[in-house]
């Protein structure tokens, strides 16, 4: 077993790992009880995944055909600036249209903020 | 910081000129580079700044430490979605930072949805204080507060 061919096999590894954290963080979308932890679902666990596919891409590009691509890096930098922004997005969304939370939460330190304000805005009107 | 940058290329030039070759050399320049680092850290007193490189160290620290957190933190969701009953006690809490200004900000709260048990749901307008959604704050509020507490010191750590 030479060196190139190790390097694919780890290649194939990453890829492997990355499949089944995607399958995984997708049955948790379905599996948590409200829209607030299944972001937690899907902007943590599905980053690490393409993460892990992307970089096992660009490992195998760069050893087996030794062609370096900046393109893989550039993906995997726009999944880590976006996914995280959508996530905080969806969720405050989400809370701003009166989503219900779960029955096991037990601590909401926003409701007050986002309430006195609505109540401000109410009286000026 | 952009000036020490600007003589360490200056210097990496002049190394390549006083070699007198035939052609220009890569690892010419890569060798007057590492010269000028050398002097750099030795005058960088005089400049009245931090050497430049402890920047790029701390950047560094910062993307090792915010790889980790992301491994840590997806490890911990998988066994919540694995486990074959879904218990968990999630809330919002709210937490004042210490970092201020428009890369400041962002960059925690993009590390912080990325780290174990934590969204951020809502910024304040004045850009003082997250609301966060954990997941399990019964459990897990002092070690967030505690990881929120070391990415804001590796933050401030590259910028200022």
């Amino acid at each position: 077993m030479n060196v190139s061919e190790m390097i694919e096999w780890i290649s194939v590894f990453l890829i492997l790992i990355g499949a089944i954290l995607a399958v995984i963080s997708a049955t948790g979308i379905i599996r948590f009880p409200d829209v607030y932890t299944r972001s937690h679902a899907a902007t943590k666990s599905s980053t690490l995944a393409v993460l892990l596919t992307l970089s096992g891409v660009f490992i195998y590009f760069w050893a087996v055909e030794s062609y370096f691509s900046v393109r893989f890096i550039l993906g995997i930098l726009f999944v880590f600036l976006t996914s995280p922004v959508s996530g905080h997005l969806i969720t405050r969304a989400a809370y701003r249209s009166k989503v219900k939370m779960t029955e096991s939460t037990v601590e909401d330190q926003l409701s007050d903020a986002i309430h006195e304000k609505e109540q401000i805005e109410g009286k000026g009107e | 910081m952009p000036a020490q940058f600007l003589v360490n290329i200056f210097i990496a030039f002049l190394w390549v000129l006083f070699q007198d070759e035939d052609q220009f050399y890569i690892t010419t320049f890569v060798t007057g580079f590492l010269v000028g680092i050398g002097i750099l850290y030795v005058l960088h007193r005089f400049f009245g700044e931090r050497f430049y490189l402890t920047r790029v160290v701390s950047i560094i620290k910062l993307i090792s430490l915010f790889i980790s957190e992301l491994c840590q933190s997806s490890i911990q969701v998988l066994k919540l979605i694995l486990s074959p009953k879904i218990e968990v006690t999630p809330g919002i809490i709210r937490y004042e930072i210490n970092v201020r200004g428009e890369w400041e900000v962002p960059l925690l709260a993009l590390l912080l949805i990325l780290t174990p048990g934590s969204v951020v749901v809502e910024v304040t307008p004045e850009g003082d204080a997250f609301y966060i959604h954990a997941i399990d704050v019964t459990e897990s509020r002092e070690k967030l507060i505690k990881s929120l507490g070391k990415y804001e010191r590796a933050i401030m750590e590259v910028t200022r």
